[in-house]
């Protein structure tokens, strides 16, 4: 078994109208051992910039604080939050400075811009960005995600609409996968407001 | 006179002795092509590596005062993938008798329906139904004739016979061991977890139904290769009988409920920036 799927993980993103959606799953295992169901994988850098980290748990926790301390250390210097796609080249930065011994992490960035145009993005471990204008997903069940958002997504979705789209797609997907599910986590992020709810799911 | 006929427990002699055409088709002993490969081994490794779905499973069985008490999950996975929530690892050999389902699916299919055949035959040929050990030693003299050769079977054979209840683990490693309370599979550790600390001899029917329904539950939460129905079936001085058949996804939340006021609490304390 690879070592990204060793802690198993769910991960989605999507762009609505004026609004973004990132989801993830809630499962930390070893292997097909179930050890919590209550674990975070999606981390916010600012109220408009959230990452979901999937693969290797202990190196997306590692990466996770080498990320929050470089955007610490921009905010000091430069007095502003990080633009998603400067967070984007820093966090490609990060996993190409390790291109011969890697984070086995898979990123998946989303963040609101200027004039809070939605962007999302996601990267292979060792930092080749993806941009994608629709949606993106990564994890063990993201073969099982790309036919999900394929068939569910629409363009311009509001908030609400693409919250329940984004869900139903993260759900029916970690239903096909040993590794992921457990339930869900979903985070709505509109010019306004950051929505976040627990979904419940099957526990199997 | 009818004289009592052995042959149906060796495995190597055709069950009935005549020469009527139809009933050689049925009854000769099975002959399985072998590859003329040079590296016989190798090449079974890798074929045995080809065709191996259905690895996750549970599989629970116990006697109890009132028979014994059967059930399993329901889902088949190759990898990671589930490639189905809806497979019947309990498999009805005759109306007194219940095998179980965990490594191979085609095997365990084959060799179950193979069983049954047997089984029947033996009836016919004596007058009387096969006893709980004879069909397990049946089923294990064949597995262990294909020893080595990549078949993927463990198996509880379950049932009532003359004797009373009885239960037997068979493997394709060729073992074959009697007892009070076995599990089979991935999520074996979990369901004998909850079976040893909630058994006792003298349960209901319906105590024992419901711990082998929490066994099995327990299992597919904490084992990602076991999951979908938790079915249960009971067999008892006149028979099996299916008992119930419950989805996991609602079980879960009939054990555990959730109380919907601390995920309100959760919602609002973030949105509020």
């Amino acid at each position: 078994m690879s070592i990204f799927e060793y802690n198993g993980s769910a991960l989605v993103a999507m762009v609505g109208k004026n609004c973004f959606a990132i989801a993830s799953d809630r499962r930390l295992g070893v292997q097909l051992q179930t050890i919590a169901t209550d674990f975070q994988k999606i981390y916010k850098i600012h109220h408009k910039l959230f990452i979901g980290l999937s693969g290797l748990a202990t190196d997306a926790q590692t990466l996770y604080q080498r990320l929050v301390f470089r955007h610490k250390l921009y905010e000091l210097r430069e007095e502003r939050d990080m633009k998603p796609e400067t967070f984007a080249s820093l966090v490609s930065a990060l996993l190409y400075e390790k291109r011969f011994g890697p984070y086995f992490c898979q990123p998946v960035i989303a963040g609101l811009g200027d004039e809070d145009k939605p962007f999302i993005c996601t990267m292979d471990s060792i930092g080749a960005k993806e941009l994608a204008k629709d949606f993106v997903v990564a994890g063990t069940a993201s073969e099982s995600l790309y036919g999900a958002c394929e068939a569910m997504f629409k363009p311009d979705m509001e908030s609400e609409e693409l919250f329940e789209t984004i869900s139903q797609a993260l759900l029916s997907s970690v239903d096909r996968d040993c590794l992921s599910g457990w339930g869900g986590h979903v985070y709505v992020v509109t010019p306004t407001e950051v929505t976040e709810r627990i979904l419940k799911g099957r526990m199997d | 006179m009818m004289k009592i006929d052995f042959s149906g427990l060796d495995a190597s002699v055709p069950l009935c002795g005549n020469t009527d055409e139809l009933c050689n088709e049925i009854s000769t002993e099975q002959k399985f092509e072998l590859p003329t490969a040079a590296d016989f081994d190798g090449f079974q490794r890798e074929a045995v590596q080809m065709v191996k779905p259905a690895k996750g499973t549970t599989t629970l069985a116990f006697i109890f005062k009132e028979g014994v008490m059967v059930a399993a999950d329901s889902r088949a996975s190759m990898g990671g993938y589930i490639s189905s929530q809806t497979v019947k690892k309990i498999i009805e050999i005759n109306p007194y008798m219940l095998g179980t389902m965990a490594g191979g699916a085609a095997d365990c299919q084959f060799w179950h329906r193979n069983l049954g055949v047997k089984c029947r035959l033996h009836e016919l040929a004596n007058k009387r139904r096969i006893s709980v050990t004879g069909a397990s030693k049946l089923l294990a003299n064949i597995l262990y004739s294909y020893r080595g050769m990549g078949l993927s079977v463990g198996t509880m054979i379950a049932g009532w016979d003359e004797t009373g209840p009885g239960l037997y683990y068979v493997d394709s490693e060729g073992g074959r061991l009697k007892g009070t309370r076995f599990s089979v599979g991935s999520g074996s550790p979990y369901a004998y977890g909850i079976l040893d600390s909630g058994y006792r001899f003298d349960m209901s029917v319906e105590e024992g139904a419901e711990l082998a329904r929490r066994a099995i539950y327990h299992a597919t939460f904490r084992d990602g290769a076991s999951g979908g129905v938790a079915t249960v079936y009971h067999v008892g001085p006149n028979g099996w009988k299916k008992l119930s058949g419950d989805d996991v996804g609602e079980l879960h939340y009939l054990y555990y409920p959730v109380e919907p006021a601390s995920v309100e609490q959760e919602m609002t304390e973030v949105s509020g920036l």
